[in-house]
């Protein structure tokens, strides 16, 4: 039931906010998968940046597609908890962590059950419509699983629809740039610049952008 | 081509569904050239906002196309909005590149808005001022004149194109399109002005010779912009076409001109 409801939200909803609002602009949708097990890893600069993600699939791939977000900002709040959760569909990660426990245990088993991750490597939007350090831990996550395919998207746009710190979004047009898919290659250095070059060569095929 | 009949099917059928629909249409119309327009050329971070003030204005010049008042529409965009971006951005106070903003914001409004909406106005028109085509046929006659001009020019330029009018801006253009594009246009306008337009014989020549021209600075103009801001087409919004403003761009300079040509010749109602 809950299932069905999210599908006619994405596809009544915020599709067509997507489309038609904010007017996304999608290249290189042959290489997005629509099965799981995969890692979806784009740049982050704002809330907008999941909707766009998830929007690219179709709305059948819906239950297995996990955006992994931050429990210390999407958990907060009961009302909060629920809507990420259970309508977003998040799969939430202990930023802080501890050092005895694994962090990336439930990106794991994700994986396992054949969903598709939504990971942002910078680990934090940033400044608006500027690309941060990546964090390691897509490449350990990309480690313990090696057949899993990683898909680096650019992402352009959202951080002028709505960044960081703003509360309401205006419309501008935004890019989504798929790449193709590659998968681990032994060496965590080499993984994470090789997931960083691509993106970043992923956005010389989008629009400029010009924000002064 | 796809993106094409589909454009002429939506816009046909919002023409046949009356000027309520169509309205809406352009209203939507206007809102996607502007949204292409603003992500393209340069916005300060402070601007998000001035952006969405921006947006607004096209409910409001839409309304007063909706309640027909002329008076309202001509003054909001050229007097009303200016102002009030002005202020606006005044306010937020940041001085840097504020004169470049607020004039890429000016420029915007104008020809996403308020030249477009002419287009939308004109369906206003008394039923009693214009032929059996109706006010529908007015549009349909100035969507289609300003299309064919394009084509016009394209084909005459290549069989005949040898002297470059503008090198630099559109390389393409040469005299031999434009003056064959225009001659053509004149003609095709003239020969079918009485069954769409009310105007007479001699005002119908002279908006089929000015129309083109205007037409073909749209498009030069569009290119200049395109080569400042570094672009090719504006956007992937229709493919084989580019984006809103890349199809919209002779449309935005001929749709004020054929407003005023057909008010001072021939409607009451302007």
């Amino acid at each position: 039931m809950l299932q069905l409801f999210r599908r006619l939200l994405l596809v009544c909803f915020v599709k067509p906010i997507a489309k038609l609002i904010i007017g996304m602009d999608v290249r290189g949708k042959r290489h997005l998968p629509i099965e799981g097990p995969a890692i979806i890893a784009a740049n982050h600069n704002s809330h907008i940046d999941t909707l766009l993600l998830i929007c690219l699939f179709p709305s059948g791939s819906l239950r297995h597609v996990r955006p992994v977000a931050a429990a210390d900002h999407f958990l907060r709040s009961p009302l909060s908890s629920w809507f990420s959760q259970k309508i977003v569909g998040i799969l939430p990660i202990d930023r802080k962590g501890g050092a005895k426990r694994d962090v990336l245990a439930g990106c794991r088993e994700a994986l396992e059950r054949d969903e598709i991750l939504l990971l942002f490597p910078e680990g934090t939007r940033g400044e608006a419509e500027e690309m941060g350090d990546f964090k390691s831990g897509v490449a350990r996550l990309a480690e313990t699983l090696p057949e899993t395919p990683i898909v680096p998207v650019y992402l352009q746009g959202a951080g002028r629809v709505l960044p960081r710190g703003a509360r309401i979004p205006v419309p501008f047009t935004c890019s989504a740039i798929i790449g193709t898919p590659f998968r681990w290659d032994g060496d965590r250095v080499s993984f994470m610049k090789t997931l960083k070059s691509t993106i970043e060569a992923l956005s010389a095929a989008a629009p400029p952008l010009r924000w002064i | 081509m796809n993106s094409w009949w589909l454009i002429c099917g939506i816009v046909g059928v919002a023409l046949l569904a009356g000027w309520q629909a169509f309205t809406i249409l352009f209203a939507y119309i206007s809102f996607v050239a502007l949204r292409e327009f603003l992500t393209l050329a340069p916005t300060r971070r402070e601007d998000r906002l001035v952006v969405l003030l921006v947006y607004m204005s096209i409910l409001i010049s839409y309304w007063a196309i909706w309640i027909n008042n002329y008076d309202y529409f001509l003054v909001i965009v050229p007097i009303y909005v200016f102002v009030g971006t002005a202020i606006t951005m005044a306010f937020m106070g940041r001085t840097d590149g504020f004169l470049a903003t607020v004039g890429i914001m000016h420029w915007g409004v104008i020809v996403c808005v308020y030249n477009l909406g002419h287009i939308a106005f004109l369906m206003r028109t008394p039923l009693g001022e214009v032929p059996q085509a109706g006010p529908a046929g007015l549009v349909f006659f100035l969507i289609f004149v300003t299309q064919f001009n394009d084509v016009a020019q394209y084909v005459w330029g290549k069989l005949l194109g040898r002297h470059k009018i503008s090198p630099r801006v559109s390389p393409n253009k040469t005299w031999e399109g434009a003056i064959g594009g225009f001659i053509t246009t004149a003609a095709v306008f003239v020969l079918l002005a009485p069954f769409f337009t009310p105007l007479t014989l001699y005002p119908s020549l002279l908006v089929g010779l000015t129309l083109p021209v205007l037409g073909f600075f749209g498009d030069i103009t569009m290119s200049a912009i395109k080569r400042d801001l570094g672009v090719k087409d504006t956007s992937r919004l229709l493919p084989g076409h580019g984006g809103a403003l890349d199809r919209l761009d002779s449309l935005m300079f001929t749709a004020p001109w054929y407003f005023h040509m057909l008010a001072i010749f021939a409607l009451e109602r302007f």
